[in-house]
């Protein structure tokens, strides 16, 4: 028992727990939006994105939060310049923009290789993190929760559609731009506790996980971030016992619940479908008996 | 004259960095083929799944010690299966399925790496280590490309109608099934013989961006493959060179010339580059 | 008709189709047809038509019954390249490097060797396919720069390129204009008289007994089948339509002022007709008497309008 109980003695344990269940919460909650509108891989782009702004920020001893800020903004405003000039698809836009902005990363720090330590960036590390860096962590997280929570309405009447949302008096493009500073921001957060390569899962997968178990939008959001915020605090705790991979624990453990909601969700899972079609089957066959 | 010369020859002298501009030249014309289906077909992000479900593949192949590439392939192609069969059984979109199960594989094969401490180098995964490559990878590379670029190059006019219109493939009596599966495997493989050379998250580069570079050039499929086999050759050769006199990463460096190419693509096309098209308008 | 090496032969054996979410769209539908047919397929928005189509192509796949081509089962005869089929809406991506002649040039792969490098009769079908079309001056354009309608008849080309025996078009005239769409049905009873095999879903009654020689109805089963002749009657397209279509008798009073009491009628499922008479617009709103007869799996509001002169 005692040794259950054995990571909370840790003052740094209680903060990166603690910082991880708010971060996968609020990222959670961005989540739901991305996922129903086929943005998923938006996510993935900013996380990589950043890097390079992460690398020049500690070569130069600025804060992180700001080169990561830019250089997601520089990415973000790149791939909407492209999509509005070209005909390319968009995933396309998205992988090239993404790419080129990591290779960006990965070429500066290969030019001066003893200031960065990319795997922090690449795979996370929230244990080892320094409590300034947790502190902007927290306070992002906690400024997009607030917001969020006011917002929540108007975002899905926006997403949902966009011309209703207009007639009805939202400002649809200051939200817009609103969502994708959150996510930005949200991912620059997450960064720090999963690294820049499972950003990805923590803003898809408690998302798609409630829409297999919710038809209302305010039930999804709650759901998933409640996934969202169980599965990172156990993945935090988890990762004391197994000296570290917090990210990848965090991941492999909100998967393991997509995969259990995938089989077995009451309405939208594989069995329910299964049954679902024997059941319409069995229904005709008795109406036609019964029509003879 | 002979000073560009030198330039050229120097690095050569080098067997590694012989062994380096081959394996680049492989993967760049083999990526850049593909990189045209996946760039029409709406498939770029799968290059995305597919290159990070390696990890795990690897990491276990290295437990069971069985040849590490063989694992990244069923990992690779695992993610890509998985990803189709889940599509067409539940309600969520397929970028969010892609998303969930190569995080979730990476995570795997993430934590199974840290807990057994491998001799492989994460970064060597990651990054790619083109200048570390031996022959026995070239041969490997090489034949993997052969056979993905024999196949391709065969059967592109069936590949392009798979592409475009689906429907009417099968309609035609295409083994459209097949043809889809085929292309995973081609595209597992791909990722598998460039891991060496770039890693696996710019492999996702080298497969879009040579693709996206033609596509803004031609209206004609045959002249998409063609240009983006020569910008990705090209780029590969100019990306080791220059990457050997800044002492920077070879991989990146490729790409960031690719890149290059593409903004001027972007702003010089003939039909679709935004200067032409002031240009024009400015005229008339 | 000698010279297929497959008779052509459709036949629908009793089928049941049930989409994953576990409407049943189609249930114990059964026909036939034979060499030599244009048939009809009415019905309305939602009774099953694309659905036949799809099961009759094998994409999906029916939870009963079968579906014969020429006497083999589905996936053989499109192996054979007997079958070409045109949706209803294509799903493609029209900013494809593709030029028109390349699209068209599709419908070719069929008879082509393994490389698929065309050879000077392909080239040929496919002038001669863009040109029955009237689209031979577009040729050369990207498939994206074309109209909704333009790019209809390219599909349709580009099924006449592949010269399938059997031929099945969900929808061809919808968004072509008049003189297109008087051209196709030229082209399908030229066809027809090859001794091919058509199947044209369709919303324009007014020209089916124009140039289907048979019928199908459906409403999520098949409600009568056989030679236009004797199954196009207006107690079966009521039965086909129920509620949502639009009917109306204009009679003799209306239209003339001598004591001939033959009336006329004017039934459409598809747009408002105008009807013109003289000088005066007829309306088809002009209802006497309404009906709500049953509409089953249709939202379509009832704009029946039946004004029975007896
Ligand atoms: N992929 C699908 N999944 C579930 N249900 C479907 C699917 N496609 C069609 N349906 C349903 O099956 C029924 C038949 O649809 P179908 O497209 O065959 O109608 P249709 O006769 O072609 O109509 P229209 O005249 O509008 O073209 C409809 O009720 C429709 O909602
Ligand atoms: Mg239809």
């Amino acid at each position: 028992m005692d040794e259950l109980l054995l990571p909370f003695q840790y003052d740094y344990m209680n903060k990166a727990i603690f910082a991880a269940t708010f971060i996968g919460a609020v990222c959670a909650m961005l989540s739901s939006y991305l996922m129903l509108k086929g943005w998923s891989l938006i996510g993935d782009a900013l996380s990589h994105s950043i890097v390079p702004g992460v690398a020049a920020a500690y070569m130069i001893g600025a804060p992180y939060v700001f080169g990561a800020f830019f250089s997601g903004l520089l990415a973000s405003a790149s791939m909407g310049f492209i999509k509005a000039k070209t005909k390319l698809r968009e995933d396309a836009i998205i992988g090239l923009i993404f790419t080129s902005f990591f290779a960006l990363g990965l070429f500066m720090v290969s030019l001066s290789p003893t200031s960065v330590n990319v795997k922090n960036i690449v795979l996370g590390n929230i244990l080892g993190v320094s409590d300034e860096d947790i502190f902007q962590m927290v306070l992002i997280a906690g400024i997009s929760f607030f917001i969020l929570i006011f917002t929540w309405k108007d975002l899905m009447v926006t997403f949902f559609d966009e011309s209703h949302a207009k007639t009805i008096g939202i400002n649809t493009k200051f939200l817009t731009i609103l969502f994708f500073t959150l996510l930005s921001a949200c991912t620059i957060a997450a960064l720090q506790t999963v690294g820049a390569l499972l950003v990805i899962g923590l803003i898809v997968t408690p998302g798609a996980t409630a829409y297999l178990l919710c038809d209302r939008f305010g039930q999804l959001m709650i759901v998933s971030t409640l996934i969202g915020s169980i599965t990172c605090f156990f993945g935090a705790y988890i990762s004391f016992f197994l000296d570290g991979a917090t990210g990848g624990i965090i991941i492999l453990l909100q998967t393991i619940v997509f995969i259990i909601a995938f089989i077995f969700a009451p309405k939208y899972g594989l069995v329910a479908a299964k049954r679902k079609i024997k059941q319409a089957s069995e229904l005709l066959r008795k109406t036609r008996e019964g029509a003879v | 004259m002979a000073e560009l010369f030198e330039y050229l020859t120097e690095p050569m002298q080098y067997a590694f960095m012989q062994r380096a501009l081959l394996m680049a030249i492989l993967v760049g014309l083999v990526c850049a083929v593909f990189s045209c289906f996946l760039v029409l077909k709406g498939w770029s992000l799968m290059g995305d799944a597919v290159s990070h479900a390696v990890l795990p593949g690897i990491v276990i192949a290295y437990i069971l010690a069985i040849p590490l590439s063989i694992g990244a392939f069923i990992g690779g192609l695992f993610c890509a299966v998985a990803t189709g069969y889940v599509k067409d059984n539940s309600r969520l979109k397929e970028d969010a399925i892609m998303g969930i199960i190569f995080s979730g594989m990476f995570a795997l094969g993430l934590v199974i790496y840290l807990k057994v401490q491998p001799e492989i180098h994460l970064d060597h995964i990651l990054f790619g280590n083109i200048l570390g490559v031996q022959a026995a990878d070239l041969w490997e590379t090489g034949i993997i490309c052969a056979a993905t670029l024999g196949l391709i190059v065969v059967r592109r006019h069936d590949l392009l109608l798979y592409c475009f219109d689906q429907a009417y493939a099968r309609a035609i009596g295409l083994p459209v099934k097949l043809i889809h599966y085929a292309l995973l495997v081609a595209l597992s493989l791909t990722i598998v013989a460039s891991l060496k050379a770039v890693g696996v998250i710019l492999v996702i580069a080298m497969l879009i961006a040579p693709g996206a570079i033609a596509y803004l050039l031609t209206n004609r499929f045959s002249h998409m493959l063609l240009i983006s086999s020569v910008v990705a050759v090209g780029s590969s050769v100019a990306g080791v060179f220059v990457s050997f006199y800044l002492d920077a990463d070879t991989g990146a460096t490729i790409i960031l010339i690719q890149t290059f190419i593409f903004i001027l693509a972007f702003l010089f096309a003939p039909t679709s580059g935004i200067l032409r098209k002031k240009i024009v308008s400015q005229n008339s | 008709m000698a010279k297929f090496i497959y008779n052509p032969s459709l036949e629908v054996n009793d089928i049941t189709v049930t989409y994953n979410n576990g409407h049943t769209a189609i249930y114990d539908a059964s026909f036939s047809l034979s060499a030599g047919t244009i048939c009809a397929l009415v019905g309305v928005n939602g009774s099953g038509k694309s659905t036949l189509f799809k099961s009759i192509m094998g994409f999906v796949k029916p939870v009963k019954g079968s579906v014969t081509l020429s006497g083999m089962p589905v996936l053989t005869a499109l192996k054979q390249n007997i079958v070409s089929y045109v949706p209803q809406a294509e799903d493609v991506d029209w900013n494809f490097p593709v030029l028109v002649e390349d699209v068209v040039m599709m419908g070719r792969f069929g008879h082509m060797n393994f490389m698929r490098i065309p050879k000077k009769k392909d080239k040929l079908a496919v002038r001669d396919a863009l040109e029955k079309v009237g689209m031979t001056e577009y040729s050369r354009r990207q498939i994206g720069e074309l109209s909704g309608g333009q790019k209809k008849r390219v599909f349709l080309a580009r099924s006449i390129a592949q010269e399938g025996q059997i031929i099945l078009l969900d929808e061809p005239f919808t968004g072509v204009d008049v003189q297109t769409e008087l051209a196709i049905m030229k082209l399908l009873k030229q066809m027809r008289d090859e001794g091919r095999l058509m199947l044209v879903a369709t919303h324009n009654l007014g020209s089916i007994p124009d140039f289907c020689d048979h019928t199908v109805m459906l409403n999520r089963t098949i409600l009568d089948a056989g030679k236009t002749a004797d199954v196009f009657t207006p107690e079966n397209l009521e039965k086909t339509f129920g509620g949502v279509l639009r009917h109306f008798t204009l009679g003799g009073d209306e239209l003339h002022d001598d004591d001939d009491t033959r009336s006329v009628r004017v039934i459409t499922d598809d747009e408002r007709p105008l009807v013109l008479y003289g000088n005066k617009t007829q309306k088809s709103a002009a209802a006497k008497k309404s009906s709500t007869a049953n509409k089953p799996d249709a939202d379509a509001k009832i704009t029946t309008s039946k004004a029975e002169a007896k």
